[in-house]
């Protein structure tokens, strides 16, 4: 079983949800990254981090700027990689990477699974791969026994789902609603209905992301019966209303995270 | 046949091509590959867009024997007018087309991108026309050096909205088009403008531009009694040219696609993914891109924003491995020169994309000489004048 398994029976066990944090890595520098994944390993139970990509089509404007941050400051696949060395050398939790087509094709789809996995890496997101065009890299996150995290949305029909979730390693990764990430005031009404479909179809845990941004949605996710909820671009708000304050922004990482891991907890 | 009607095979031009788009758009991508395969061959849909062709758009467009440019370049020299086309480019073929499919498939909002604005007023046009509601997103560079054309989309009840993310051009318009579309699925049509982006656009956009070779096809033989020797079109993602060449792919006429050679393709200012880039995956497709060590997409340059691209079609990427097409470039300074010989011999402004075809006809091989020639014309100067007049210091 990989570690991300595992995670999620044990939450399941203690009658609790997933809290995963998604990062930007480099944003607004390497350094502050691996400061801010520090404080959230206190209350999440996954770590996402992002490999910037220049076009990231499935991003809302917040992800695009921290994406932009990011470049900014050169952080590229090397550098990513040793972050995730480091947090491996204080942390054991669960590690996902999320990061587009093109940066995997560039270095090659099997050396960068290798190396990423060899790294500490436990599970792989690749937003703009669908089921069809995933086949090499199924086999080489296999052969290295990490995880494929596939995503489904409001729009993808039963007869897909299914063979979505069938594939679909460590999570499924719903996609509350039709559109791109970034946070919104209320939670999608499609997120409920698809968690009960899913539910029907496959016992592969589920966690649902985009527009996910406060503790009501993350409560209200969980209660509906999903295992995980996934937080994204509310980080990154902070993160962006904090540049010139870096003590300030751990603070308000450290309580946020805090109030929408409390939201995961069943009773 | 080698080339005709034998791709896409399943979405792919040779390894070229495929559908690497976020989940949410893939149910999007069949309906509309399964309509547009119904469609094509339905008849009231063909005698629908056939109609407005002839009687609307004005096809076919004439094909001109430019007699004061061939003595000027030694060559025997064709223009397929697509500039006298409604709108002013070949565009409109592409935005009519797809206009009326989406209509048929009951959506009732069309969004696209735009780069010079020529797309972005011919789907604009079509969606007046069509009663469609249109939104056209367009880069804040380009709003700012093609701002006639954003005028035109306005006036003809476009919404255009400026694109402030990225390096604020084309690319970055198509990233914004897509999102919105995937928000907007349910009703939306995307009316992507090139022969780029996943299957089944880079298909359909071919199949809607063919019309252009298909009638130069047959206008050069009736004049003529023999196919051209070469034909030179421009390629920023590929439309115009891959209309142009389409019909004579598999015949022995030579093909050329000139590229936007910027300030020079060494200078590293240029939009020329075809002889500078490598292979990569960009708007849902994988072909030639301009793209940094790790994979990052490269600034491009070009004086033309149609060609200011740093990808191109698929299809394109595949007709170069098979060097069934040979693709060159001019730079900024060849194409503004092109632009005032074709203006001072013909009485023709050409757009600053079609005056990189026409730039092309001097640097063409020797063994062209005496031979004949046609050039895509692919759209008419006006919305360029305020950049060319800029560019050549011309005071009023």
């Amino acid at each position: 079983m990989s570690r991300i398994s595992i995670k999620f029976e044990e939450l399941r066990q203690k009658q609790e949800g997933a809290l995963i944090a998604f990062l930007t890595a480099g944003d607004p520098s390497p350094t502050t990254t691996l400061k801010l994944v520090n404080i959230l390993t206190k209350h999440a139970d996954i770590i996402e981090l992002g490999i910037p990509f220049s076009d990231p089509i499935a991003d809302g404007s917040t992800i695009q700027r921290a994406t932009d941050r990011a470049l900014k400051r050169s952080t590229t696949p090397d550098t990513v990689l040793s972050l995730i060395k480091q947090i491996r050398l204080m942390s054991k939790v669960p590690l996902v990477i999320l990061t587009y087509c093109n940066i995997l094709l560039k270095l090659g789809v099997a050396t960068f699974v290798k190396r990423f996995a060899t790294a500490g890496v436990d599970g792989l997101v690749v937003p703009d791969l669908p089921l069809e065009e995933a086949g090499e890299l199924l086999r080489a996150t296999k052969e290295h026994e990490i995880d494929l995290i596939l995503l489904a949305t409001p729009a993808t029909p039963h007869e897909r789902l299914e063979r979505i979730c069938n594939v679909s390693s460590g999570f499924l990764y719903l996609v509350s609603l039709l559109g791109v990430t970034g946070a919104r005031k209320e939670l999608s009404p499609s997120a409920r209905s698809l968690i009960r479909k899913v539910k029907n179809i496959s016992k592969i845990p589920v966690a649902v992301g985009f527009g996910v941004s406060k503790p009501e949605h993350v409560a209200s996710i969980i209660k509906a019966g999903a295992d995980g909820a996934i937080v994204g671009s509310a980080f990154i708000n902070i993160i962006e209303k904090n540049l010139n304050n870096e003590k300030r922004l751990l603070q308000k990482i450290d309580s946020f995270g805090k109030s929408l891991k409390a939201a995961t907890w069943r009773n | 046949m080698i080339y005709v009607d034998k791709f896409p095979v399943v979405g792919k031009f040779d390894g070229f091509g495929g559908q690497f788009v976020p989940e949410a758009l893939m149910p999007a991508l069949k309906e509309l590959e399964d309509s547009y395969q119904r469609l094509k061959r339905d008849q009231s849909f063909k005698s629908e867009l056939n109609g407005y062709l002839r009687h609307y758009v004005g096809r076919p467009t004439p094909l001109y024997f430019a007699k004061n440019l061939s003595k000027k370049v030694k060559m025997k020299v064709y223009l397929k007018r697509e500039d006298l086309a409604m709108t002013g480019a070949h565009k409109i073929n592409n935005a009519i087309g797809q206009a009326i499919l989406a209509k048929r498939m009951g959506k009732s909002r069309l969004v696209a991108e735009t780069g010079a604005g020529q797309h972005g007023v011919a789907v604009a046009t079509a969606a007046a026309m069509l009663g469609l509601k249109c939104d056209i997103y367009m880069g804040a560079v380009d709003m700012e050096r093609q701002r006639l054309n954003v005028f035109r989309m306005r006036l003809l009840g476009a919404r255009v909205i400026p694109v402030k993310m990225g390096s604020r051009i084309l690319k970055d318009a198509i990233n914004e088009a897509l999102r919105d579309w995937t928000a907007n699925v349910r009703t939306t049509h995307y009316l992507l403008g090139s022969v780029v982006g996943p299957h089944p656009y880079p298909m359909i956009v071919r199949d809607f531009q063919r019309i252009i070779g298909e009638e130069t096809k047959e206008q050069i033989l009736q004049e003529e009694g023999v196919l051209p020797d070469a034909i030179v079109a421009c390629v920023g993602g590929g439309s115009n040219s891959i209309g142009t060449f389409y019909e004579f792919l598999d015949d022995s006429v030579e093909l050329f696609g000139v590229e936007a050679g910027g300030m020079g393709l060494n200078t590293g200012k240029h939009a020329a993914p075809l002889l500078r880039g490598s292979s990569g995956v960009l708007h849902g497709s994988c072909t030639s891109v301009l793209q940094d060590r790790f994979g990052q997409i490269l600034p491009t340059h070009s004086i033309s924003a149609g060609l200011d691209y740093p990808a191109v079609g698929p299809e394109h990427s595949m007709l170069k491995a098979k060097r069934r097409v040979q693709y060159d470039s001019v730079t900024d300074k060849e194409a503004l020169s092109a632009f005032q010989l074709l203006s001072r011999t013909e009485g023709i402004l050409p757009a600053l994309e079609s005056a990189h075809a026409v730039a092309y006809l001097k640097k063409m091989p020797r063994r062209f000489r005496n031979k004949l020639v046609v050039v895509s014309l692919s759209g008419r100067g006006d919305k360029d004048i305020e950049t060319v007049v800029r560019a050549l210091g011309i005071k009023a």
